[in-house]
């Protein structure tokens, strides 16, 4: 850039500032609530690291399984976590949900980190049991005066993406050394899991 | 650039300044004027999820059952949405129960996740139930102005556009991946569904 056209630049920024003090309102955005409603919905997954671990590890675990568990784990979690948050909501309890939120952090890494390959149908289980802990945590902590489809749809699109992260990253699997990160990572997530698990019990 | 210019420069920049200083509002915006009965249909469509996502899901579902379900559904949706709102324009305004929003929820995505085989008369029958109910409920709100059969040719017009959009991209999907996409997606409308139920249940929070 010539020097000449270095300090048109300089003088441009106070006139462009001045022009952006001036803007007036663009009434561009959406109605007071609904926003609130799909951004509250798609934080909360994502607000607790011991759900995105969990998440996160289906996506790992669905990965190095491969098709067709790539795929039917990522769908069997967040319908039964909506099942189980639908429980939430209702006020069903289930007892030791902590415990059983900490528990799919260790046993999902753990599979991870042991490269498990049981039968599908299993694997969809104990995916889908551990799905029940964390929809019903969510159901049971959500705020009130929201509107319920934004916040749905909000909270399974960030469930859907985290197990898509997982997936993402789990495709290093078809490298040697990918393998063996993954397995590392599987590691963390188990013992993140104990962490929570120390901390539900302290 | 030459001299000559480069001297009219600053003279350019004045005037172009002060033209921005007299701006007026552009008045372009749809909640401070209006764009018009027409649009007003179509953009109360497209800014209302709870309209578009069974319409989505209904797309998504004839897509995947291929061209002719997808053309059935095309034309189906959008007559019987209009005959609901001509039907709903002498009602009192009526929201929509938020168990049966719900259940559209359920239904259409669990269809979709299930890549369910559905009958061309099947399908055909869901479409015109979808279509009757939300054009019923979008009919009672609009009360009986000169303009409401523009603003529902509007929002029909932008039933029809999503609809054939969404099936015919569906349709042209060959690789098996994509087509699990799709599940995906419906099975993430259904699961929002479930939560839709857990919400209708508890009460609280608006549909």
């Amino acid at each position: 850039m010539k020097i000449s056209q270095k300090e048109s630049l300089v003088r441009a920024i106070p006139v462009l500032m001045f022009l952006l003090l001036c803007a007036p309102s663009a009434f561009a955005h959406p109605q007071k609530g609904e926003a609130v409603g799909f951004l509250t919905g798609f934080r909360h997954p994502i607000s607790g690291l011991d759900h995105v671990l969990a998440m996160v590890a289906v996506g790992l675990w669905g990965a190095q399984l491969g098709s067709p568990a790539v795929w039917l784990l990522p769908v069997a979690f967040p319908m039964v976590m909506a099942l189980g948050g639908m429980l939430g909501l209702m006020g069903v309890p289930i007892p030791c949900n902590e415990y059983g939120i900490a528990l799919s952090a260790i046993l999902l890494g753990a599979a991870v980190m042991f490269e498990a390959k049981p039968p599908l149908g299993v694997a969809a289980a104990l995916v889908g049991s551990f799905a029940i802990f964390h929809g019903h945590a969510h159901g049971t902590e959500l705020p009130p005066g929201q509107s319920a489809l934004l916040y749905s749809v909000g909270f399974v699109i960030a469930t859907g993406s985290l197990h898509a992260l997982g997936i993402g990253i789990g495709s290093m699997h078809r490298w040697a050394w990918g393998q063996k990160a993954l397995r590392v990572a599987g590691g963390l997530v188990a013992m993140g899991g104990v962490f929570f698990m120390w901390k539900a019990v302290a | 650039m030459n001299n000559g210019a480069r001297c009219r420069l600053p003279l350019y920049a004045f005037v172009g300044f002060a033209s921005m200083m007299w701006t007026t509002p552009a008045k372009a915006h749809l909640n401070s004027t209006g764009m018009g009965p027409f649009y007003d249909g179509l953009v109360h469509f497209l800014l209302s999820p709870e309209d578009i996502i069974p319409v989505l899901a209904l797309a998504l579902l004839a897509g995947l059952r291929g061209a002719r379900h997808g053309r059935r559904a095309l034309f189906v949706l959008p007559i019987a949405w209009f005959v609901g709102a001509l039907d709903g324009l002498s009602s009192v305004p009526a929201n929509a129960h938020p168990f049966l929003a719900a259940a559209w929820f359920l239904l259409l995505g669990g269809l979709v996740a299930a890549d369910a085989n559905l009958s061309l008369r099947t399908m055909t029958a869901i479409a015109m139930l979808l279509g009757l109910y939300h054009g019923y409920l979008n009919g009672t709100g609009m009360g009986q102005s000169l303009s409401v059969m523009v603003i529902l040719v509007g929002l029909v017009c932008g039933v029809f556009v999503l609809i054939a959009l969404t099936a015919a991209f569906v349709v042209r999907l060959d690789a098996s991946w994509t087509r699990i996409a799709v599940r995906v997606s419906g099975s993430w409308i259904a699961a929002s569904g479930l939560l839709m139920l857990g919400w209708a249940v508890r009460g609280g929070g608006s549909a």
